[in-house]
């Protein structure tokens, strides 16, 4: 039998020592009323049988197109070296560091990790990290809620719909109430936000750039939440905060992120990572695990789970959070993307990204009756165009050709069924641009 | 060792893309964009390779070292799964592909992965349907207590109350807490759920109760009959809490035996990887009254042998996860049920159980063990003889390290002193099983003998015992601070 090693002989030696007369006699407290009244499953397969069949699978997923979806996922290039360091045994066959003893590499990184997002954002503490970018945008709002005692949530209508739809469903039985703010033409209406700061706010929840590529400023609105008690929450992209302003520099009081970006493949929604840093003052309010620098008994330095008071373990439906792993691999993979690329190559993967969309709609609004939605707002790698059709129309009939022009805007917000998203990466070619572009300007 | 900052050196080269013609000062006002550097490192590739393999070198792993770490399920994990989950067909697809109209037709054999794993996740925990979605044990737990809080809304029952044993893991009551229950803690008799205590804290108000089984202890709940039948005398569903699946494959199936949601942990029964903490998964199944409460999607089976994702159940508690899961998580477990199939799953089970019992024989005669019978896949000792404690549960934990183990879960479940948790698992040779015994009760020896020969432990790691008090006050947690 595959992966057990017990022989009849082993199997019989046991038994004379535990003084059972056979295995199944182990099981004899399972009364006959708990018995299964079937268990009917396919018969085992050798290893050879069971990859062929995954890869007649996987090859039923088409391959091969080129593709504009974005909408806050993305397909970055991975160096080769972040498989290659992430895949050593010791890393991923190991279990939480409860032993820092035996953990300090596990440790070490995951205090790396935190290092590397703080530079990012700008704010000086992070957690070891969380399941995805939408889990800490609840878990965010939750310590603002804690933190201020208030239940209101200003949230901006631009930021991701399905970190939106997140926090519906994890808010519906905690008696919050979630303030929706329209966007405009898809950029955040400040005006409007800061005017819904009131006394039974706790957090005021953005995103940059936004759900539709938008690239804003938010110090101001910020700087009025502080003055009203409010904690500022913003969502950011990870791979364009080497370029764009940080969290810390608009005096956020919180920044999460989906960590994708940062050497995890798309792979179908996840395994992701959820990013959350924070000012001083909510450190302890933050949810999941932390790493901290100490030393041992003979002045070594080393690392350690901390701040567990927080913690379920001890605190028990009194924690922070019910979260009680990290992402650690996946937080592994974002430090060793970051250290690979380095300072200057994140940089230029963010410049790249920026330069191709840019010419994307630079050719796509050269089309008759198209238009960038948000007509000269600034944008990132990402923006939203008008079409004079349906966009399901025309991804559809794109698709069928090999290209995926991009997310149907109208799925999330009425009125916009014209609308489409197209995001832009450092692997989109000016070429692949060109294309998309004959093609769409073909199918109007 | 230096952290990877300390090794930067400015102007070295790292796997750079092309240099971009244009940057964002050219494309974005000059208010947009950040002042000071975010000063990540200046590495070589070989700078990386050498600091994280060393790195690497610092921990314990299941392929390195036996970890009989109760509660976790440490068993090993396959490298063929591994394979499939970096299958380019599965890693390079844009989770938002089914959403496009038409598009799903792109994506039908990851659709199909999903579809067939819920299949044969029902049919091994004899549940209705199952989501995939939660992507954690303890986010599970937070699914299914939500769904038990929409049935109940949706049934108009005014429910407020979750219980909970006193020997859960610490994310029950926290999840529903979170689910915006209040917790009714349960004390356990004789190490397992007593009808008569529960008598006491069962009523009207009781929504649901969260069950281990077998418990922390490993011990089985014999009484669960009679516990099914008093919940549903007052409309209160019945939580598995699948931690400790590992030991009743093929022999209980939770929804024959009356449970009304589960989640399982994807990373422990099913032989995922742990890695250091996470990813893992943490699918739920439910029970037919359950079914419209489950999370959306759901992925059906369309006559023409099509898959597609179903958005379409306005009873459903909504999105608990951005797409579908840890999807690649999920494709380990698939590939590692096929592989094994009906009869290497119950083989898995009893090989899991009859270990622990082996283990706990061989045992039992240094360190007491308050519950000495059958166990399951698992069992606790404690440290302490007849309440008097000689040596520290957390003494005998470094000590092993020492030798070259990962220690047992210590100091849980509370409800035994000193308590050392012991799981060897399926995959463990009677060889390794004897030699840890054999290490274990040398250790005990020793200690009796020379204390501080254990509470000077560990002596052979890259450090001794570290300050935690200090870290926990200096907050000291990043190279900046």
């Amino acid at each position: 039998m595959p992966y057990v090693p017990h022989t009849p002989e082993d199997i019989r030696r046991m038994l004379d020592v535990i003084g059972a007369p056979s295995v199944e006699s182990l099981f004899d407290e399972i009364g006959p009323e708990m018995r299964p009244k079937r268990f009917d499953l396919p018969e085992g397969q050798s290893e050879m049988d069971v990859l062929a069949h995954m890869e007649a699978l996987a090859a039923k997923n088409v391959s091969g197109q080129v593709s504009f979806l974005g909408a806050g996922f993305y397909d970055h290039h991975i160096p080769a070296a972040v498989d290659a360091l992430s895949m050593r045994s010791e890393f991923y066959t190991a279990y939480t560091p409860y032993q820092p003893e035996a953990s300090q590499g596990t440790l070490q990184a995951i205090f790396e990790y935190q290092t590397a997002v703080t530079r990012l954002t700008g704010l000086p503490y992070a957690n070891a990290s969380l399941y995805d970018g939408g889990t800490a945008l609840f878990e965010a709002a939750m310590m603002s809620v804690r933190h201020t005692g208030r239940r209101k949530l200003v949230v901006c209508e631009a930021v991701s719909p399905i970190y939106r739809v997140m926090l519906n469903s994890y808010t519906s039985n905690l008696h919050l109430e979630l303030v929706t703010i329209p966007h405009k033409n898809g950029v955040c209406d400040l005006a409007a936000l800061t005017a819904a700061l009131d006394a039974d706010t706790a957090a005021v929840i953005v995103q940059n750039p936004n759900f539709f590529g938008a690239v804003s400023d938010f110090s101001n609105l910020f700087a009025s939440a502080r003055a009203a008690g409010v904690v500022s929450i913003i969502s950011v992209y990870p791979v364009l905060q080497s370029v764009l302003k940080t969290p810390g520099e608009m005096a956020a009081d919180v920044a999460v992120a989906e960590g994708q970006s940062l050497g995890l493949p798309l792979s179908f929604g996840g395994p992701y990572l959820g990013i959350m840093t924070c000012n001083k003052a909510l450190v302890r309010q933050m949810p999941g695990r932390v790493v901290g620098r100490t030393v041992d008994g003979q002045g070594r330095t080393g690392y350690v789970l901390t701040l567990q008071a927080r913690e379920q373990h001890i605190r028990r439906q009194k924690a922070t959070s019910n979260i009680c792993s990290n992402q650690a691999l996946c937080a592994l993979r974002a430090l060793l993307y970051l250290c690979l690329v380095g300072q200057e190559g994140l940089t230029r993967t963010a410049n790249l990204c920026l330069e191709r969309a840019h010419y994307a709609a630079e050719r796509l609004t050269a089309i008759p009756g198209v238009a960038r939605l948000s007509g000269s707002a600034p944008f990132g790698n990402e923006f939203a165009i008008t079409l004079p059709v349906n966009a399901y129309q025309v991804i559809d009939k794109l698709t069928s050709r090999g290209v995926v022009p991009g997310f149907p805007l109208g799925r999330y917000y009425a009125g916009l069924e014209n609308a489409l998203l197209v995001a832009c990466t450092e692997k989109t070619s000016m070429e692949s641009i060109g294309i998309f572009a004959e093609m769409l300007r073909g199918s109007l | 060792m230096n952290t990877v900052f300390k090794k930067s050196t400015p102007g070295r080269e790292g796997v750079w893309p092309a240099k971009p013609g244009k940057a964002a000062p050219d494309l974005l006002p000059a208010g947009l964009l950040r002042g000071a550097s975010a000063n990540l490192p200046s590495l070589s590739e070989l700078d990386v390779v050498r600091h994280f393999t060393g790195l690497s070198q610092l921990n314990y792993g299941v392929d390195g070292n036996f970890y009989p770490l109760g509660s976790c399920t440490m068993k090993y994990n396959p490298k063929f799964a591994e394979t499939v989950a970096a299958l380019p067909g599965f890693t390079r697809l844009h989770p938002m592909l089914p959403q496009l109209k038409g598009a799903g037709r792109l994506c039908q054999g990851a659709l199909e992965v999903m579809y067939e794993t819920e299949q044969l996740l029902c049919e091994i925990c004899g549940m209705k349907a199952f989501t995939l979605h939660p992507m954690a044990g303890a986010h599970g737990e937070l699914t299914g207590v939500m769904i038990i809080a929409a049935y109940h809304k949706d049934k108009g029952n005014k429910k407020t109350k979750i219980i909970v044993p006193d020997s859960a893991h610490g994310t029950n009551p926290a999840s529903a807490h979170i689910a915006g229950f209040d917790v009714v803690n349960l004390p356990s008799k004789d190490g397992i759920v007593d009808p008569d205590e529960l008598a006491k804290v069962l009523d009207d108000e009781v929504a649901g109760m969260m069950m281990t089984c077998p418990n922390t202890l490993g011990l089985f709940e014999k009484n669960l009959p009679r516990i099914v039948e008093m919940l549903r005398g007052v409309d209160a569903l019945l939580y598995y809490d699948g931690a400790n699946m590992n030991a009743i494959m093929g022999k209980m199936r939770v929804g024959d035996a009356g449970f009304d949601v589960v989640h399982l942990n994807l990373h422990k029964t099913f032989a995922t990887p742990h890695g250091g903490g996470g990813p893992g998964a943490g699918p739920v199944g439910v029970s037919e009254r359950l079914v419209p409460y489950l999370p959306i999607s759901r992925v059906e089976k369309l006559e023409d042998g099509q898959f597609f994702l179903n958005y379409d159940f306005p009873k459903s508690i909504g999105y608990v996860a951005p797409f579908y899961g840890n999807f690649g998580v999920v494709l380990r477990a698939y590939a590692y049920i096929l592989r094994l199939g009906k009869a290497g799953l119950v083989r898995a089970t009893e090989a899991a159980v009859l270990s622990a019992n082996y283990l706990r024989k061989r045992l039992d005669k240094v360190l007491e063990v308050p519950f000495d019978r059958v166990c399951m896949h698992e069992f606790v000792a404690s440290a302490c003889n007849m309440s008097e404690c000689h040596v520290r549960a957390l003494d005998i934990a470094k000590a092993l390290l020492d030798k070259g183990y990962h220690a047992p879960t210590i100091y849980f479940p509370l409800i035994v002193k000193e308590a050392l948790m012991f799981e060897p698992t399926e995959t463990e040779s009677l060889d390794t099983l004897d030699q840890f015994a054999d290490d274990l009760i040398a250790i005990l020896a020793e200690a009796e003998k020379n204390p501080e020969f254990v509470t000077g432990a560990p002596r052979t790691l890259p450090v001794t015992r570290l300050d935690e008090t200090r870290a926990a006050r200096n907050m000291e947690l990043t190279d900046d601070l």
